[in-house]
């Protein structure tokens, strides 16, 4: 009895070992099976969002088939884009403001822009109660679609587009510590409501610097001006730590190789340190700092800003540039140094270093959709704000915060001293052409109260002269009305 | 109303593979005995009968063609004749196999009849000729104990066919895979694998020292070398993987099977920097979009059908699977996870683990080290290839154009599958005839002890079995026997 189940021990372990690596290779091609499923699930899970909205991706349309487009809200609830069944039963895209909301929310005739076009999956799909849906399916009746809750603020976004008037430019706000975007203005712009009847004539201006499809705060490349001068700065800054110790005697102009340049207006600063040199966006100070600076240091903090870089956005975009090398003469440096010369920016590259620096170095990835619901207003899916990185450190925030407030109470910025809030931002005149006193007028700043928390406006007027007498007040009065709502 | 039936009907179909799936696996259980084994094998078949109606209602319902519900009829009854023969002539067979290689087809051609009604009417007549050739396999394996003789026969069939399709071959999308015989395009890769893997089984089988190995890798080499360079880089995958499998198990050397892989992933960058062809498979992995024009197009169109479709599937004929270039090949897999969706897609994942696990259950179970071998290189065969197919379906690895087994468009491909599982089947015959053979000697040595004894041996074996743990009662959970049978 004991012998045979000995016996039998002995040859199921024999059997055993003999399988062992037959149950290593079991073992292994099962290992790698669970790493594709799981790779499976992870792609449903993270990554198809990204191939789902790719605009290649023609199987989105199919959905309209069975799927009412929804509709895109503002934060505050009005509605920006719906759709309007009429007594044939034809569908049309109908949008309560016309042009005002027209490159922000987009259009969907002539193709896909805007939310319309990378919410076009939420929009048809429909998240409509299960029951409901079955019984129109019985009915042969389209679902209701998902409706888009922006973090566009009405008011905000009314606010600039009044204050920019006939001007051409741009208007960006956004919420630094989470990145929603508030309020985003592109001027000149189109009726979406009429772009299929005026198709044609719109696109037959080839000039794409002038079309009114061109979205400005994001495609709009312009020469910085003095805005640049906040980057000049933190290079100033990280190359000297005794930068308080910096002085300079304005005499209204500086002579280089080839070139002179200017202060603004002919001004003459007299004595200054570095902190009146930013608040009176002193030209001849700065084009004296460039010169100290070094070239491939300046160069690299460029990039680091997201120069030369594909900016975080979900709207089509430009890339910013610049030219600097260790190679680069003195003309090239001192012009790259007051924000003129080659260097070019799109107004939502000032907004997001702008955001960076109020929300103390980090910058929250830039976003405009703030939920998906469905047609009764239950939430689908809630778009959390996500950390882009930090382009600054926390300390070299602060001191350009305490520069950009300077520029508030003691200089260019002094519309907005003294308000409810505090505000802390810079001025820029861009010179675009040879003529003289031609300049776009620039300003990116950001506002804050203990109760609200912060808020960045980034504006540019084209050739709309001093930074400090048109963009000032256009951003000022959306700061009013953005610390007045409750 | 059908675009309520078609949504209804993606989710009872889902129900019903889940179900399906979950019997594949519930049926290895170590508590299930042959009873409530069969049971649930009973059961899987009404759950692919209720499967396949569900499907081509809703096909029916979109399309309204009335020649579809004929095609229908006609599986049913293809379904139904192969369910029967095997219960009638093959009683020892795994029923499980039996039941995946149908549930396999039926999902293969349900969605080439959504692709495209002809090729599946193609499809499923190479099945019906394909399925009445291999029926005999089981038989002939269990009977034929020359195979393993036919060493270098086999090597010598292996590389001239290779070789003569590299020569004159068609080329097909720059790769030359293929030559056609009275209008039908035979793809010879997928034959020879099967043979090749008989040469290795008999070489090893002889003998396991070093001359035999490096004889044995020459060949293998040669092989994968003429596939390689015909540009078939999936075949040439799979015989290199089946190759590695086969010589490690053989000669239970690990160091052959790490040192051999090592190679493998030398002579693929070597293969990278070298080949165009290759090059472009990599750059369309790490990012389709990106040049989505011209190399990534195919993966694009992919992981678009797989991430619309989602979890639940857009329905049978409200996708657009067409768009994905070689849909009913290569990508078939994206295709049915577009309509049916990524839980369909994910059961259809666990029924090939099933198989292949089914694969290398008998090779363990396999007393002579021929079988053995035969049943590890097939299983391996079709396991890495459902890795190869599906990886790169969904960007898990760079795409390499292989077919998915049984599911895919393609007569070579289905034809060379169906032979895989025959010969398996043959091998579960084998087992099951030696093992009746084992349990009548056992009997008789029994009888000379007295009867009271007898039980308490068996009960303390019982006790015995239940108590092991770890790696035993993996194997045991696999073989889906019980420990007694060994005996």
């Amino acid at each position: 009895m004991k012998k045979a189940s000995t016996e039998r021990r002995s040859r199921t372990s024999t059997k055993r070992a003999k399988n062992r690596e037959f149950v290593i290779i079991t073992y292994l091609f099962v290992a790698v099976f669970m790493m594709m499923m799981g790779y499976f699930v992870y792609f449903q899970i993270f990554k198809s969002e990204d191939f789902i909205n790719s605009p290649y991706n023609t199987r989105q349309n199919t959905f309209a088939e069975h799927v009412m487009r929804g509709e895109i809200l503002s934060s505050d609830e009005k509605v920006l884009a719906q759709t309007i069944i009429g007594e044939d039963g034809s569908e049309t895209r109908y949008y309560p403001y016309g042009a005002m909301f027209a490159h922000a929310v987009g259009y969907d005739s002539n193709g896909k822009y805007g939310i319309e076009s990378f919410g076009n999956f939420n929009l048809l799909r429909s998240h409509a109660f299960f029951l409901e849906q079955v019984i129109n399916g019985i009915q042969n009746k389209k679902n209701p679609g998902d409706n888009i809750v922006t973090t566009l603020n009405y008011s905000l976004q009314e606010a600039a587009y009044q204050a920019l008037g006939n001007n051409r430019g741009a208007v960006i706000a956004l919420e630094p510590e989470t990145g929603k975007t508030l309020a985003m203005v592109s001027k000149p712009d189109f009726d979406p409501n009429s772009l299929a009847a005026n198709w044609e004539s719109i696109i037959s201006n080839t000039d794409s610097e002038n079309s009114v499809l061109l979205n400005r705060t994001t495609q709009g490349l312009y020469p910085p001006g003095s805005t640049f001068k906040i980057l000049t700065t933190l290079e100033y800054l990280r190359e000297h730590p005794n930068y308080q110790d910096y002085q300079y005697e304005c005499q209204g102009s500086i002579a280089m190789e080839n070139t002179e340049i200017h202060c603004y207006n002919n001004a003459v600063h007299g004595a200054e340190n570095l902190q009146t040199s930013f608040a009176k966006s002193c030209n001849t100070s700065y084009a004296n700092i460039g010169l100290g600076l070094n070239k491939s240091k300046f160069a690299s903090l460029c990039k680091e800003m997201m120069f030369d870089t594909e900016l975080p956005v979900t709207y089509p975009s430009k890339q910013s540039s610049f030219v600097l090398n260790k190679d680069s003469n003195t003309d090239q440096v001192t012009q790259m140094a007051i924000g003129q010369g080659e260097t070019l920016v799109t107004p939502m590259h000032m907004a997001l270093i702008t955001s960076a620096i109020a929300n103390n170095g980090t910058l929250m990835r830039p976003y405009i959709i703030d939920h998906t619901e469905n047609y009764r207003g239950v939430t689908v899916k809630n778009y959390r704000p996500s950390v882009y990185g930090a382009l600054i450190s926390e300390s070299e925030a602060k001191k350009l915060q305490e520069f950009m407030s300077i520029v508030v109470s003691e200089g260019t910025g002094s519309k907005l001293n003294g308000q409810s809030y505090h505000a802390a931002g810079k001025t820029g005149s861009a010179e675009f052409s040879n003529v003289k006193g031609e300049s776009h007028a620039w300003f990116t700043g950001y506002a804050s109260t203990e109760e609200k928390g912060s808020i960045v406006v980034t504006v540019i007027v084209e050739n709309g002269g001093a930074g400090s007498t048109t963009a000032v007040p256009i951003a000022k009065q959306m700061f009013d009305i953005y610390f007045a709502q409750p | 109303m059908v675009h309520l039936i078609t949504e209804l009907s993606k989710y009872s179909m889902i129900i019903l593979f889940a179900l399906y799936t979950y019997q594949c696996f519930s049926s290895l259980k170590r508590s299930v005995d042959k009873e409530e084994q069969a049971e649930k094998y009973r059961s899987q078949v009404v759950y692919m009968y209720m499967f396949h109606l569900n499907a081509y209602a809703v096909l029916y319902a979109s399309t309204l063609n009335i020649e579809i519900l004929k095609f229908y009829a006609m599986q049913v009854v293809f379904f139904a004749v192969v369910q029967i023969c095997y219960g009638i002539f093959y009683k020892r067979v795994s029923k499980l196999v039996v039941n995946n290689m149908c549930m396999l087809l039926c999902i293969g051609f349900v969605m080439l009849t959504r692709l495209s009604y002809e090729h599946a009417v193609k499809q499923f007549w190479i099945a019906v000729i394909s399925m009445a050739v291999t029926m005999l396999i089981p038989y002939f394996i269990s009977k034929w104990t020359f195979l393993r003789n036919l060493t270098w026969a086999y090597a010598l069939a292996g590389i001239t066919m290779l070789g003569v399709v590299a020569v004159l071959g068609a080329v097909s999308h720059g790769a030359k895979l293929s030559f056609s015989v009275a209008g039908i395009a035979v793809q010879p890769s997928e034959f020879i694998k099967i043979i090749f893997v008989f040469f290795v089984a008999s070489m090893f089988y002889e003998s396991t020292d070093f001359m035999q190995v490096v004889k044995a890798t020459v060949v293998a080499g040669l092989h994968v070398i003429i596939l390689v360079l015909s540009k078939d880089l999936g075949a040439g995958l799979i015989f290199f993987i089946a190759y590695m499998v086969m010589l490690y198990v053989a000669t239970r050397k690990l160091y052959y099977f790490a040192g051999g892989l090592l190679c493998g992933a030398v002579a693929s960058v070597v293969a990278y920097y070298l080949f165009n062809h290759v090059r472009v498979r990599v750059v369309a992995w790490q990012d389709p979009l990106a040049v989505f024009e011209r190399e990534g197009n195919q993966v694009s169109n992919s992981l678009f059908a797989i991430g619309t479709g989602g979890w639940f599937g857009m329905g049978l004929n409200q996708g657009m699977p067409n768009k994905i270039p070689e849909v009913k090949q290569d990508f078939i897999f994206s295709a049915i996870s577009e309509e049916l969706g990524g839980i369909f897609a994910i059961c259809l994942i666990l029924v090939c683990v099933s198989c292949f696990l089914m694969f290398l259950n008998i090779a363990m179970q396999m007393k002579d080290s021929f079988y053995k071998l035969v049943a590890l290189g097939l299983g391996t065969l079709y396991g890495f290839q459902v890795l190869l197919s599906i990886g790169g379906d969904i960007k898990f690895i760079p795409s390499t154009g292989v077919t998915l087994p049984l599911v895919s468009y393609g007569g070579s491909s289905l034809l060379s599958t169906l032979i895989i599982f025959a010969v398996i089947q043959g091998l579960y015959l084998l087992r099951e005839r030696t093992e009746k053979e084992r349990e009548m000697q056992h009997k008789e040595a029994m009888k000379k002890q007295s009867t009271k004894k007898n039980d308490n041996d068996k009960s303390s074996a019982g006790k015995k079995s239940k108590r092991k743990g770890g790696r035993s009662s993996h194997e045991e959970s696999i073989h889906g026997t019980k420990v007694k049978n060994f005996d």
